[in-house]
């Protein structure tokens, strides 16, 4: 299954943020949570995570530094702000409004194909 | 399924892949050194956990690369992202100019403070004569018109003094030369008082700072003036330093314009402040800035002066072109009045700056090109004119009279007739595949001296020659 692009760009900002809200991490280890969290669904190209941290980054929702790797190399860390908390909170509100709705209208439908699942399967008896 | 040469092949061929694949990046100018700093790190934290899983360093580099996207898309995301960086930016503070390695020269350098001091003190210089009770105002004292040279250039030479090691034989004569030229032009017994100012003053105040440049020239180049590439830079400089100073005027206009309303709505009247104060200080500290702004910039921004020139260029073969025609096709002379010369000074001067400020951005390697046989058509049309337009005066001079300024007007126009006729020839014989553009390009270098040179003798010559008159 192949997630459609704009809902894989809509989910990046909170995904990010909720990753980072578990602890400071790096592109690398972020992009390996995303796929762990969603069974490898969820596939990003590995490179276009980091102009999107660098857009959270810029409008203050996260912070990173420099630090030096177990492997020696520099690594650039990102951290979450309080206004990318504040932001996260906001976004879950957003998604859970969506997420209900959607849950109820799945609801609904299959609700609707077994009640009216004879109908649908069998032909209507004449009515006269 | 490891490969079979030696472990230490494998990491060397893995590092030529990842300094290709990093080259490749650093050619965008939306992607920083950081940004690829930080992706280098993903790369090679993606290729260690492949390698773990048992994959070749080759295979373990390619598989990174692909997940981590076409450098294409990458690329246009990150300028999408970083939009900003696409512009080369010169800022005066923060840290660089459009995040690249060519950040020095900036803010907290100490080239700036020096520029900055050299700009207070230029401001500072220019209102000593003030002390005295000389006004700046050229209504009431011809004294700053005529010496407004000697309070910017010596700065300006100062500065590459300063920032390129020039070596003290070199400072001693820019000194002496600058001292020397002061006090002559002020020793000459002219009057000053405007109303009844002899011709040669003005012919002075007009060529003293054409002459004076040839000095700045010598520190721009840092005394090694030789070689025609270093002259062709001093050029470049100068155009540039032009426009900037243009368009500082411009935006100094705005805050003058803005102080008078101002102070004008609490009924207070500046002028006086703006007359003795902002104006002369404005001016003095503006060539030294434009000049560190020039400086500093030359690497970053692309030279305006040549783009100018280029975009005039046509427009002005086409108007000269259609004026010959007129002229041939109607049969009117030239009407001989007292500013013809002028008028046709500047067109050569215009033409000459034009053809100047082409060559200086044309590749001296480049073939022959159409817009070569424009420019060529230009400097062509503008020798007729030239010549037209002297046969017409040339009958009636007498007339007239030999006046300082006329003869000053006619030297100019034979200085320039001939610097362009020898472009023509040249321009012309390297459209036809004889010799190369670099002797049009190093006549026009050589020439420099000759139009410093005719510009010294008005300047420092005609005087004493006319009596001050």
């Amino acid at each position: 299954m192949t997630i459609n692009k704009d809902l894989v760009a809509a989910s990046s900002t909170p995904l990010v943020l909720a990753i980072l809200a578990e602890g400071d991490s790096y592109g690398y280890a972020i992009l390996r949570r995303v796929r762990e969290l969603s069974g490898g669904e969820l596939e990003w190209t590995d490179g276009m995570l980091y102009p999107v941290l660098h857009r959270l980054e810029r409008s203050g929702l996260v912070e990173s530094r420099w630090e030096e790797a177990e492997s020696g190399r520099r690594r650039k860390y990102y951290r979450v702000t309080r206004a990318g908390r504040e932001q996260l909170a906001e976004e879950r509100r957003q998604w859970r409004t969506v997420d209900e709705a959607l849950r109820r209208i799945w609801s609904a439908l299959s609700e609707c194909a077994r009640t009216h699942g004879s109908l649908v399967f069998t032909p209507a008896e004449p009515s006269s | 399924m490891k490969p079979e040469h030696p472990e230490a092949r494998a990491a060397d061929s893995l590092e030529t892949q990842v300094d290709a694949w990093r080259a490749h990046l650093r050619r965008s100018r939306a992607i920083t050194d950081a940004d690829v700093a930080e992706l280098e790190d993903h790369l090679r934290e993606q290729i260690a956990s492949l390698d773990a899983q048992g994959l070749s360093a080759d295979e373990a580099f390619l598989v990174a690369v692909k997940r981590m996207g076409a450098i294409d898309a990458l690329t246009r995301e990150f300028a999408r992202e970083h939009s900003d960086r696409l512009w080369k930016q010169l800022v005066l503070s923060g840290d660089g100019m459009g995040g690249g390695a060519e950040a020095s020269g900036t803010h907290g350098s100490p080239r700036t403070w020096v520029a900055l001091a050299l700009a207070v003190a230029a401001g500072a210089a220019i209102k000593v004569p003030a002390l005295f009770g000389v006004a700046f105002d050229p209504d009431q004292s011809l004294f700053y018109p005529l010496n407004i040279g000697f309070f910017t250039l010596p700065f300006i030479a100062a500065y590459f003094a300063w920032e390129r090691p020039l070596p003290a034989r070199s400072r001693a004569w820019l000194a002496a030369a600058f001292g020397l030229a002061a006090v002559l032009v002020n020793a000459f017994p002219f009057s000053l008082s405007p109303g009844d100012e002899p011709d040669t003053v003005v012919l002075t105040m007009l060529h003293l700072p054409i002459a004076l440049w040839l000095a700045v020239g010598v520190a721009y180049v840092g005394g090694r003036w030789r070689g025609s590439e270093k002259r062709m830079d001093f050029i470049r400089f100068t155009g540039e330093l032009f426009i900037y100073f243009v368009l500082i005027g411009l935006g100094g206009g705005v805050l003058i314009g803005l102080t008078f309303a101002l102070f004008g709505a609490i009924g207070l009247d500046v002028e006086p402040l703006v007359q003795s104060w902002i104006l002369p200080c404005g001016i003095a500290g503006a060539t030294v800035v434009a000049t560190w702004l020039v400086e500093a910039k030359q690497s970053v921004i692309e030279n305006m002066a040549p783009v100018l020139a280029r975009t005039f260029i046509p427009l002005f073969a086409l108007v000269l072109l259609a004026f010959v025609v007129t002229m041939a096709a109607t049969g009117r002379g030239i009407d001989v009045e007292r500013e013809i010369l002028i008028a046709v000074d500047l067109l050569l001067v215009v033409v000459f700056g034009l053809l100047l400020y082409s060559i200086s951005a044309r590749d001296p390697l480049a073939p022959p090109g159409l817009f070569d046989w424009l420019q060529l058509t230009l400097v062509g049309t503008a020798l007729v004119v030239d010549v037209l337009a002297l046969w017409a005066i040339g009958a009636r001079i007498s007339d007239f009279g030999f006046t300082p300024n006329r003869i000053a007007a006619l030297g100019m126009n034979v200085v320039l007739l001939v610097n362009l006729a020898g472009s023509a020839v040249r321009y012309a014989r390297f459209l036809r595949g004889g010799g190369g553009f670099t002797r049009l390009w190093n006549w026009q270098m050589s020439y420099l001296y000759v139009l410093a040179g005719w510009a010294a003798v008005v300047a420092f010559l005609f005087p004493p020659l006319f009596g001050f008159r």
